[in-house]
């Protein structure tokens, strides 16, 4: 054993052993899911099942779910195992990066057969049999839709893929996904984007409010103005970018690096924010060392 | 002809979109075309989940570097896909409870959603949060007030993050309310209504016309890139 893993494995003991001993010594423990049984169907005098649903720990009819708590624990030691790449590349982040693959790829694909394949395909092809199966709810009155029978086909082919000899067929669904997309891209952009854009810019440079001038509306309005077209003069390169052009271009670069702080500021706040969601989960689901939402009995 | 009949077949459907967005009666296909869509990606999804499998079972059966990691994956794979598919866990639903099969795949206590739970929800919020301290170490590295551009850059990520926070209102308390707009919050809504705007605007003017004339080389021809090579 090197030095270096010789270090690891001592802190590794270290923080089992800190985890062993708060979960010993105290006896509420930590890291706990609380869960109480409630019917499925309340007002049914015949449905007596039940479930199970999450409650806090002060509920009076609370009881602990293994399987939950279970789940609370192997979420903690996945966190703490993804974060570990912050130091490096090492088993444990591998391990939590392989598991995390698998179930992605499986979620996408279970929730595209029950919410598109099922939800939508069958129950326009197959409506009696989806009423019979998994679609009870679904009206007597819908009928077979058999349009649908082409996203099938084209389905179908976009699967060829997987057979060895004739891959080409999959090239037609992919012709038919790409040239729609460009189609419906094309006029919804020009026309929500280009023409809009162009339409929210014309706006009066000096603003009138009850028969008085508003400098500062006026002054936002010029300054929205001039940040657009100096912007647009940045982009285009037909012109080469010297003497006037180019310090106008030089002032929508300007204009641009504002726009560039704004947004890095805004990617720093969504990551520092899931940053601190996943430091509360650690802390107060898992370790119960904080309790902002008043969840648990007092000294727990 | 293997790359002339997708290209016809792309021409087709794109131009009958781009008509059936100036003729009222035809505006509704945009709808239904979006249903298709998603049975679409549905089949890709099942296309991708078939490839991931091969290819991690290839690894195995080959003994390749990391083959046990691959094991993790199909397995993780297989049962997230057998619990879903399967709705294990699912009771029947009040109103149908002799039909198991009519419950929600991720009602709560079922092995799909805790798996969603207890796995997939926080490796993939922990995934992102990480980049929190990408971010932070590239900016780092990379913010330097070297000119007058990377100078307006970097003070307005710096007025921005303290004008979102309590602490940059905090610090600024002071200011009276006449000159709320020498506040950092006040400073930030300016920068926002103004800057951000425009440049914004000019961005999306920008891709507007971008898109269009990426879709127009598509649906002319002019681009096949997206059919591959003829080899394939």
């Amino acid at each position: 054993m090197n030095r270096e893993t010789l270090g690891w494995t001592v802190v590794l003991l270290i923080g089992a052993l800190g985890l062993f001993g708060r979960a010993m010594s105290k006896p509420e423990g930590m890291g706990k899911v609380y869960i109480k049984a409630v019917r499925i169907a309340p007002d049914s005098p015949t449905d007596t099942r039940t479930t199970f649903t999450k409650v806090e720990p002060k509920d009076s009819e609370a009881i602990v779910s293994v399987p939950r708590t279970v789940g609370v624990w192997i979420a903690a030691l996945g966190t703490l195992a993804i974060f570990s790449f912050l130091y490096r590349d090492n088993v444990f982040y591998k391990l939590a990066e392989s598991v995390f693959v698998g179930v992605t790829a499986a979620w996408a694909m279970v929730l595209g057969f029950w919410e598109s394949i099922v939800d939508k395909l069958l129950r326009n092809l197959a409506p009696g049999l989806m009423r019979a199966w998994a679609l009870p709810g679904l009206s007597d009155k819908q009928e077979p839709n058999y349009l649908y029978i082409v996203p099938l086909i084209l389905g179908i082919m976009l699967l060829w893929r997987l057979v060895p000899r004739g891959a080409w067929i999959a090239r037609w669904p992919l012709a038919v996904v790409v040239g729609t997309f460009a189609g419906l891209k094309l006029v919804n952009f020009l026309d929500a984007d280009f023409v809009s854009q162009i339409r929210n810019t014309i706006i009066p440079l000096i603003v009138v409010v009850n028969g008085k001038v508003d400098p500062w509306a006026s002054l936002r309005n010029t300054g929205l103005l001039v940040g657009v077209l100096s912007s647009l003069t940045y982009f285009f390169f037909s012109v080469e970018h010297k003497g006037f052009v180019g310090n106008v271009s030089r002032v929508g670069v300007w204009f641009l690096m504002v726009t560039f702080g704004a947004s890095f500021a805004f990617t720093v706040m969504g990551r520092i924010a899931l940053l601190a969601a996943r430091v509360e989960f650690l802390f107060n689901d898992w370790l119960w060392l904080i309790d902002p939402g008043d969840k648990r009995p007092k000294g727990w | 002809m293997k790359s002339t009949i997708p290209w016809l077949i792309a021409a087709a459907t794109g131009f009958v979109m781009i008509a059936a967005y100036f003729i009222p009666a035809a505006q509704g296909w945009q709808g239904e075309v979006g249903t298709w869509f998603e049975i679409l990606a549905a089949f890709a999804f099942v296309l991708g989940g078939a490839n991931l499998f091969a290819y991690h079972l290839g690894k195995i059966s080959a003994r390749r570097a990391g083959w046990g990691y691959s094991g993790v994956t199909l397995v993780a794979f297989l049962v997230t896909l057998a619990a879903g598919m399967l709705k294990l866990g699912v009771p029947a639903p009040d109103r149908y409870p002799t039909n198991a099969w009519a419950g929600d795949f991720q009602f709560e206590g079922s092995v799909s959603w805790w798996l969603y739970w207890y796995l997939y929800n926080p490796l993939n919020a922990t995934m992102f949060a990480l980049l929190a301290f990408y971010v932070s170490s590239a900016a780092f590295r990379a913010f330097r007030a070297k000119n007058t551009e990377a100078t307006v850059l970097l003070v307005t990520a710096f007025i921005v993050l303290l004008g979102r926070t309590y602490a940059g209102a905090w610090l600024t308390s002071s200011v009276p309310e006449n000159y709320s707009a020498l506040t950092f919050p006040g400073m930030t809504a300016i920068i926002l209504a103004v800057g951000n705007t425009a440049g914004q605007r000019a961005i999306m003017i920008g891709i507007a016309l971008g898109v269009a004339a990426t879709s127009l080389k598509v649906l002319l021809g002019v681009d096949r890139s997206y059919l591959g090579s003829d080899g394939d």
